[in-house]
């Protein structure tokens, strides 16, 4: 009971590998002879052993995810980017279309002459195409820097190419039109509108017959 | 490992949370493990350990490129760990039930659930005992314990994580050696 306090702290240097080779050999030489330190440095090397001997632990199911929801919204545009890079063929299609939309750009101002779909039953006055009264035209009609005044009906997708659809407002009572009606007037609609239609005739292969007047 | 997780916080940095995600996923267990052995209870390690990765995301910026992010996480989640363990009463941790199972520890629930081999369940017995002794210890010196036998990091390392010299660390090692010495002696 009265060996000097220094051999604990050896003891203790000892367990964290920080002791001099001479305090080693005098802690053990110490310990050989003395009983209570033997058995004091026997239970500390026991007591780490039982430590270190729990069993490692995991974290719980779903532990990342659960963090992941719970953090603050990131910023749109790296949502952007990381799509373009999980969707290269999306991504590269989306180049094409604003590539093209440079040359349409060109196109929207270069044509400029009135032209129609040709479908058999539609009359044709000045810049107006007219669907007649009880007239069923069965397919698309595209016009181009003219009119469109629907009477009867129409079984397609009207689209007026900077002009307007004036029989639109009373479609409702007389003409009847069981596709998509659009007006592309503005160069961003123009681009839309030839993105689709790329869209529809790549994976529809169906094209509608345009000619023009002249 | 360490040049992975610098360039996933780069991607962090510049908004990418899924990179973030690659980050909970390499730290996850030795985070949790360290909560769990800080609070003696599995409820609330898993919620500790979620916001110390939370609280890391939240202030990422103000993580010094060049450092390890290791110790970055082991601070914030020991500084949570010992926070917790201030708020709450010093015994109610020491019999730490999950709530809805009441009287049952974690030991108990194992036991009851399976029938073991006999040695293994005094192994059981003796680690619940060893992690009883460990809630016991003050929470400066639980801290040096568990992430010097548990998570077995170096002192230089502990004493960066702690932010305290590395002759404190090495008092509280001893301290809390000690003491468990004493609780476990007459295993
Ligand atoms: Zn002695």
């Amino acid at each position: 009971m009265s060996c000097p306090e220094k051999y604990t702290a050896y003891m203790h240097d000892y367990l964290d590998e920080d002791i001099s080779e001479q305090r080693a050999l005098e802690l053990s030489e110490h310990i050989q002879s003395c009983g209570t330190c033997e058995e004091h440095f026997k239970e500390l090397k026991r007591t780490i052993a039982l430590v270190q001997g729990t069993a490692h632990i995991k974290a719980p199911e779903g532990f990342t995810e659960d963090i992941m929801a719970k953090l603050p919204k990131e910023k749109r545009k790296v949502e952007l980017n990381r799509w373009f890079k999980n969707h290269p063929f999306l991504s590269a299609a989306s180049l094409f279309f604003l590539l093209m939309a440079g040359s349409l750009f060109s196109n929207w101002n270069q044509e400029e002459q009135f032209s129609y779909s040709k479908q058999p039953n539609i009359l044709v006055e000045n810049d107006t195409v007219i669907v007649p009264e009880g007239e069923v035209v069965k397919g698309d009609i595209l016009v181009r820097n003219g009119k469109v005044q629907i009477e009867g009906e129409v079984q397609g997708d009207v689209t007026v190419i900077n002009g307007e659809i004036s029989g639109e407002k009373y479609l409702a009572a007389a003409g009847k039109v069981t596709g998509e009606i659009s007006e592309v007037n503005e160069i961003f609609d123009w681009i839309w509108y030839h993105i689709k239609t790329t869209v529809k005739n790549t994976f529809n292969m169906n094209e509608d017959e345009e000619r023009s007047l002249q | 490992m360490e040049t992975i997780v610098n360039s996933r916080i780069k991607q962090v940095l510049k908004g990418d949370q899924n990179a973030y995600g690659e980050i909970v996923e390499l730290y996850k267990d030795k985070i949790f493990q360290l909560c769990y052995r800080m609070l003696g209870n599995r409820h609330e390690a898993e919620d500790v350990a979620q916001e110390a990765f939370i609280r890391a995301y939240i202030n990422i910026q103000s993580f010094k490129q060049g450092k390890k992010f290791s110790s970055w996480i082991y601070r914030i989640a020991t500084n949570l760990c010992i926070d917790r363990i201030r708020k709450k009463k010093p015994d109610y941790f020491l019999d730490a039930e999950v709530p809805g199972t009441e009287g049952l520890t974690m030991y108990s629930q194992i036991a009851s659930d399976s029938v073991m081999p006999e040695d293994k369940l005094v192994r059981l017995e003796l680690q619940e005992t060893v992690q009883k002794e460990i809630s016991k210890l003050p929470e400066k010196y639980r801290a040096v314990i568990v992430l010097k036998y548990m998570e077995e990091l170096s002192l230089n390392e502990i004493s960066e994580i702690l932010d305290i010299p590395l002759g404190t660390v090495k008092t509280r090692i001893h301290r809390g050696r000690e003491t468990l010495r004493q609780q476990l002696r007459n295993l």
